[in-house]
């Protein structure tokens, strides 16, 4: 299990980093925190011929909550997120997701744009910035773009952003008023990758109807999973526990196609995918009720 | 003379632990040599194939690469390892040994069997190597599912068989046709019982060095029986065993697979040292662990249980299947294991029991802690679920009512064990401790009320609790040396490997007491064959009883020793010496008392004549070989709660109350209890080796193969009772595998129990949530039929 032979570059800036990219094309992969990357390479999963180490390019590493919402630099690390009081207050929903990201060593070095880029279809964060809407930035050679959270995903372990491109950073914006949020996950172990996971986000109306629901799903598919069915049961709706249990039935009978592996089947997803997705908007939608008050 | 004293049974901090946790001990991938080589294996990616060709010449070529080898390189060296175990004298027994080889040849028979051996300057360039080679192989159909090797027109794993049957072996006591005649009600079932990987943190590991000067080769391996190594070795290589060193230093974690003997690397390193006269070493990693490292998997049961109106066991019946993989080279333990301790602690007067051993494509199995008892236990203490349901018999009086009596030992069971010895429980008591533990987890209130009000709020909370015997301490011997330096300080040296049980610790108890002197006084040394020559290694939770009973025989010797010498100096006969402190004087007398040092150096005289016949120093050495094990027991319970929604588990409490007779040790015998106790929750319900129908492990790496962590193992809340083995000194019994044994029994009937009103029934283990969910839904549309 050791890696593959490769040439390694440490940049200090972001620019260095994008010119030994564009240089190395393809062959070139950067270096984030490692936790993904690294064990591909000692299985010989992956071979980069090139790795780009961005852990000293310090641009990268950052939280602000800005006028847009809340910016958080690639290269910020999950722990840092987990335990920043900006992320508490504006996006209350990754708050309560980072926990359940693999262990607090990984989270240590493990970095929000790599977990992003990565895109592991069981992975939290994919999920989380799906489910509030969030916004890639990102630059290479051609120079930077924004991408939305809708587009970023674009398979197992793929995204939109090209080889010689580097996620910059993501953007949650504010949330509407009387907008409460839920996340749940089962793991076969803590720590684990989900077996099932869920991200919900409900937004009443001054009567206490839903106005928008807007429910992600993970570890169901090829990526995170938007539960469209779901939501429109639920638009305009009285939140009650049948309407919840129906729009948590739809999400796992319509919204999703899992598939079977060694830890799940796919009827015990769509299974857990109907549980936990009405525990989630459960909750969702008390917090909405009280963040109504 | 029998052991006490004030370090017997007492809570003696670990001798070892300083050097353990602050990065002082030594393990085989601590050694670093000059001019070390490293090894890595080339190993087939098939599970069934022929070997046309392997050819290294590219690995050869590229830079860093010292040598490549393939069998063909081998020579006469080539040749299939020695059948480790020999199978018991049960009659009518049918064996065939199949054993592995150093490097496959013609054929591969498992996923993960080496093909091709690289030394390079480093593993990296090693392992980019073997990259280089190229193999030409056939794939051939592969045997992977028990029922369906021995199926007519099956794929054959060794053709000149005929057959996959690695053995078959019929035992019996009684006339069970008879008590099933007799029977109030006969409750058949199959169970699947699947085990695992062993798992240890450290995997396994060897580095050899030939010194030319000094005409010896050295060898640290990680193995449980470095002595047989040295011996198997010297034998192999034309040296002679004194020739040969094996050092086992400490090694993280043993668990069954570390005893096997002789791996491929194992005389692959030494044979490639000699030759290229440049120290290897070859560190596996979890990978190669998972495939060529040896496991233990499954078994399928056919069982009945004949019982009497009042739920006694009038006859068991019992035909299985077990998986033995590729090769068999440590004989029929296992399965032995499985069928002896089926018979648990319950007075079962008729037994049929019939398996075959099945070769399949798979990595070889040998034993891992429990090393099959687990089976056993799991198909008898679910009959009996059954029978008391059937019966209405509380479950834990059904097994009251069948427990051996004290007035039973010894017991006879009239089959014969692993050790070739007739099944025979020397002592036992097991009433008390299942009323015990009844008690601590508070069967009585549980089951007559609070069970029926948690439901009653939404919750599924169950309890299991199943009793168990663990054949312990088996022959044939083990050895030490105990002497008394003239610092005062004790020096005692074992054959036996150790990989953390406590041995630094639980010995020097054993001889601290004897001499009287204080523990950390005591230094002990194992696993080193310059150090002891003698022995047969760490296996069978043998250590304490076994090696600690020599330990206890060599200082006796040592103590009668220092009472004559002292004897003559103080002018007293030797009943009228004490010998307390790590002084000797004469009791009641307030003289001067000899401190032990100082007779150690009077023992040894520079100068002068001694008495013909006098050996010098305070030393002796002695062996212990018992007639047959002990046989330690218990009862495990434990509490669970069950989401029937998810079919997500959780273990609320766990408790076991055992009996590994006298104990050295309570805080050492706890570790191993709850060490014991997380094997068992990851056998029962995280742990599986999935393979495909190519013979394919699917969860190869510690992300997908699921070990129970901190997070998911209960503390173990554990109470002693002892009834001392009458087959030792010490009186002790072992206890090394005993937390694994009956855990996936206890977790079956609490699962059941927590879901009665779904009417799941479980007869297998590993049991996930995924099966669990599966087995719910089942019930549900049988019941909706
Ligand atoms: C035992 C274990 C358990 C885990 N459990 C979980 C879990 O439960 N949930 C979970 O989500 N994750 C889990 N992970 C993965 C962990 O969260 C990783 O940290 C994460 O997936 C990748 O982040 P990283 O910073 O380590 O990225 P790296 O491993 O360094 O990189 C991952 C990939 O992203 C690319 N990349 C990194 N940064 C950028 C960038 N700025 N722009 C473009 N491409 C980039 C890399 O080239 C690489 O292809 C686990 C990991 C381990 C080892």
């Amino acid at each position: 299990m050791k890696p593959a032979p490769f040439a390694y570059h440490r940049p200090a800036t972001l620019d260095e980093a994008l010119a030994l990219l564009a240089e190395h094309g393809g062959e070139a992969k950067p270096l984030a925190g490692g936790q993904s990357l690294i064990p591909a390479m000692n299985f010989r999963l992956a071979r980069p011929a090139v790795l780009v180490d961005l852990n000293r390019v310090a641009e990268l590493g950052y939280v602000r909550a800005g006028r847009d919402g809340l910016q958080i630099g690639a290269m910020t690390r999950q722990r840092a997120v987990e335990r920043s009081d900006a992320v508490r207050s504006a996006a209350p929903l990754l708050a309560e997701a980072m926990p359940f990201i693999a262990h607090p060593q990984i989270r240590n070095r493990g970095t929000v744009g790599g977990s992003l880029a990565h895109a592991d279809p069981a992975a939290e964060l994919p999920a989380v910035m799906l489910a509030l809407e969030a916004r890639f930035r990102a630059r290479g050679p051609q120079g930077e773009r924004w991408i939305p959270a809708g587009e970023f995903f674009t398979g197992i372990l793929e995204t939109a952003l090209g080889p010689d491109e580097l996620l910059l950073e993501v953007v949650v914006p504010k949330s509407p008023a009387r907008t409460g949020y839920a996340f749940a996950e089962l793991a076969r172990r803590r720590g684990d990758y989900a077996l099932v996971g869920v991200a919900a986000r409900v937004t009443l109306d001054r009567r206490g109807r839903c106005q928008a629901a807007r429910i992600t799903l993970f570890s169901v598919g090829d990526g995170p999973v938007l539960a469209a069915a779901a939501a429109a049961m639920l638009d305009g709706q009285e939140p009650s526990p049948e309407a919840m249990r129906a729009a948590a039935d739809a999400a796992a009978q319509r919204d999703i196609d899992p598939p079977s592996d060694i830890h799940a089947s796919a009827a015990y997803r769509r299974r857990l995918a109907a549980v936990l997705t009405r525990r989630a908007l459960a909750r969702a939608v008390e917090r909405a009720a009280q963040a109504s008050q | 003379m029998t052991a006490t004293g004030r370090y017997m049974g007492a809570r003696v901090r670990r001798n070892e632990d300083a050097r353990l946790l602050t990065g002082r001990a030594l393990f085989v991938d601590d050694v670093h040599l000059d001019g070390m080589l490293h090894v890595a294996f080339l190993r087939s990616d098939y599970a069934h194939a022929l070997l046309r060709s392997v050819d290294v010449a590219a690995a050869r070529r590229r830079p860093g690469v010292v040598a490549a080898y393939t069998a063909a390189d081998l020579g006469d060296y080539w040749r299939p390892g020695p059948l480790l175990v020999p199978p018991p004298p049960i009659r009518g027994l049918v064996f065939h040994a199949r054993t592995q080889v150093p490097l496959a040849r013609d054929r591969v028979r498992h996923v993960g069997e080496p093909i091709a051996m690289v030394v390079a300057e480093s593993r990296y360039v090693a392992e980019d190597a073997l990259e280089d080679i190229v193999v030409d192989a056939e794939p051939l159909p592969v045997v992977v599912d028990l029922e369906a090797a021995l199926a007519p027109g099956a794929p054959l794993v060794h053709d000149d068989l005929g057959s996959n049957v690695a053995a078959h072996a019929v035992q019996r006591k009684g006339d069970y046709a008879r008590a099933r005649a007799a029977a109030h009600v006969v409750i058949a079932r199959r169970f699947r019982y699947d085990r695992g990987a062993a798992a240890a943190i450290e995997n396994r590991g060897i580095v050899a060095q030939w010194d030319p000067r000094a005409e010896e080769l050295t060898l640290w391996d990680t193995t449980q029986a470095p002595i047989p190594i040295r011996n198997g070795l010297a034998r192999l290589l034309g040296l002679l065993e004194s020739q040969v060193r094996v050092i086992a230093p400490f090694v993280g974690g043993g668990f069954g697979p570390k005893i096997m003997m002789f791996y491929p690397e194992e005389v692959l390193l030494p044979w490639a040292a000699l030759r290229l006269g440049r120290p290897l070493k070859w560190i596996e990693d979890r990978r190669e662990n998972f495939s060529a490292t040896t496991q233990e998997r499954g078994q399928i049961h056919d069982a009945e249980i004949a019982v009497a109106r009042d739920g006694r066991i009038l006859g068991v019946r019992d035909v299985f299947l077990h998986d033995t993989g590729a090769y068999d080279p440590y004989g029929l333990t296992v399965p032995i294991n499985s069928q002896c301790t089926l018979l648990g602690p319950y007075d079962v007067p008729n037994y049929a029991s019939e398996f075959t051993a099945v070769f399949t494509n798979k990595t070889i199995v040998t034993p891992v802690r429990g090393a099959g008892r687990q089976h056993g236990v799991f198909v008898i203490e679910r009959l009996l679920d059954f029978a008391a349901k059937q019966l209405g018999i509380d479950r834990a009086e059904i097994r009251r009512r069948n427990l051996l009596r004290p007035d039973q030992f010894p017991h006879n069971h009239e089959i014969i064990f692993q050790d070739s010895a007739p099944l025979v429980y020397d002592s036992g008591d097991y009433a008390p401790a299942l009323e015990r533990a009844r008690e601590l987890i508070g069967y009585d209130g549980f089951v007559q009320s609070e069970q029926a009000r948690l439901r009653a709020a939404g919750r599924h909370v169950g309890l299991g609790l199943v009793c168990y015997v663990e054949g312990t301490g088996i022959g044939p011997y083990e050895g030490a040396r105990v002497t008394v330096e003239p610092s005062g300080q004790v020096r005692v040296a074992t054959g036996v490997g150790t990989q953390g049980q406590g041995h630094f610790t639980a010995f020097a108890q054993i001889v601290a007491d004897v001499l009287d002197v204080e523990v950390d006084q005591v230094h002990v040394v194992t696993g080193d064959t310059r150090e002891f020559h003698w022995g047969t290694g760490t296996f069978a939770s043998r250590g304490a009883v076994v090696a600690g009973s020599a330990c206890h025989a060599a200082a006796v010797r040592v103590r009668e020793k220092v009472l004559e010498l002292a004897s003559g100096l103080l002018g007293a006969p030797p009943d009228r010496l004490e010998l307390a402190g790590g002084r000797v004087r004469v009791r009641g007398s307030s003289d001067s008392a000899i401190p032990l040092g100082e007779l150690a150096l009077r023992a040894n005289p520079l100068r002068g004549a001694v008495r013909p016949g006098t050996e010098p120093g305070l030393e002796a050495t002695a062996y212990f070989g018992p007639d047959r094990g002990s046989t330690a027991s218990g009862v495990h319970a434990m509490l669970v709660e069950v989401d029937p929604e998810t079919a997500q588990v959780e273990i609320q409490r766990y408790v076991v109350v055992h009996d590994c007779g006298r104990v050295i040790n309570p805080m050492i015998v706890e570790g191993q209890i709850q060490g014991g106790v997380a094997h068992g929750i990851g056998n029962a319900f995280y742990e599986q080796l999935v393979y495909d129908e190519a013979g394919q492990l699917l969860n190869a790496s510690l992300m997908d193969y699921l070990l129970p962590t901190a997070t998911d193992v209960p503390a173990v809340e554990m109470a002693h009772h002892e009834t001392p083995s009458p087959l030792n000194p010490v009186g002790v019994k072992g206890v090394g595998e005993a937390g694994a044994i009956p855990t996936g029994a206890a977790f079956a009937q609490a699962v059941e129990d927590a879901l009665s009103d779904h009417g799941v029934e479980i007869t297998e283990i590993p049991l996930s949530p995924n099966r669990l969910f599966e087995l719910i839904e089942a019930a549900r549309s049988a019941r909706a039929r």
